[in-house]
């Protein structure tokens, strides 16, 4: 995959490694300041509240 | 079959730093994101305190309530509590929940936080011992609670929050305190309880000076 991915980048070493950690930056914020975020609440894992679950079945608040 | 494979491999280092990533994430990018709400709402909070009092005073939920101290946790450890406790005020700090006591009343101030995530308020709450101070600072006062007690409670056990714990029909006499967090550490299969009693109250400024003199 990695190789794969090298092989189709443009330019010579030099850009190709530019390139290449420019791409990585953009999908580690992409992930961290995004998907993170959204995917938090999700696998809570750090409820400090005393509460009955929702009837509907909604994630407790905490 | 080769590329298959070492495909397979790449995909699966990938998906653990991912992950790692995400443990970063939740253990302390979270808590990047309360010390900014924190020194925001503390700000708010003290320019609030010092203005001229208002007689229909009541605190929004989401803003600052009090100031809580806990001596055992270190000189420097103390929280804005939040009012509120949904998901976003909690992730700004402790919370406390509306409706049950104020600071100082009679009845139960139950505040509530995170244990390992968004800044972690409550992650040191197992090592309390019966008589630890939490003081909890407000407008004009320094209240003094006193630990009295620490249960481990199912999440759904509401009966901790009653102005008499457990008790849901009788009256309160008693100024306490409950603090709750989650338990075990990372994970969401209990709470924990801490509860305490009013000691003392003390007009703050006399207390910061106290605090300053020793």
């Amino acid at each position: 995959m990695y190789v794969w991915i090298w092989h189709r980048l443009p330019g010579t070493w030099q850009t190709k490694t530019a390139t290449a950690l420019g791409l990585f930056a953009a999908i580690a914020a992409i992930l961290w300041y995004v998907v993170f975020p959204w995917v938090e609440p999700k696998v809570q894992f750090d409820h400090g509240v005393v509460d009955r679950p929702a009837p509907s079945g909604s994630a407790t608040p905490g | 079959m080769r590329t298959v494979i070492r495909g397979m491999g790449e995909l699966c280092i990938t998906a653990g730093l991912i992950v790692m990533l995400f443990v970063t994430y939740e253990l302390w990018g979270t808590g990047r994101y309360t010390q900014g709400a924190q020194d925001r709402l503390g700000d708010e909070m003290l320019k609030n305190w010092r203005a001229p009092k208002v007689t229909t005073e009541r605190v929004k939920l989401g803003k600052g309530l009090a100031m809580i101290r806990i001596p055992r946790f270190g000189k420097d450890y103390h929280f804005v509590v939040i009012e509120g406790v949904s998901r976003s005020d909690l992730r700004k700090g402790p919370g406390h929940y509306p409706g049950t006591a104020l600071p100082g009343q009679i009845g139960n101030f139950v505040v509530s936080g995170h244990r390992t995530t968004y800044s972690a308020p409550f992650n040191r709450l197992g090592e309390l011992d019966r008589g630890d101070k939490i003081l909890i600072d407000t407008r004009d006062e320094q209240y003094v609670y006193k630990v009295t007690d620490r249960r481990i409670v199912k999440p759904s056990e509401t009966a901790v929050t009653l102005p008499v714990p457990f008790h849901a029909k009788r009256r309160p006499t008693e100024r306490m305190i409950t603090l709750t967090t989650c338990h075990p550490k990372y994970s969401a299969a209990k709470r924990m309880i801490i509860f305490g009693e009013l000691a003392e109250a003390l007009p703050r400024a006399a207390a910061a000076q106290q605090a300053a003199g020793k």
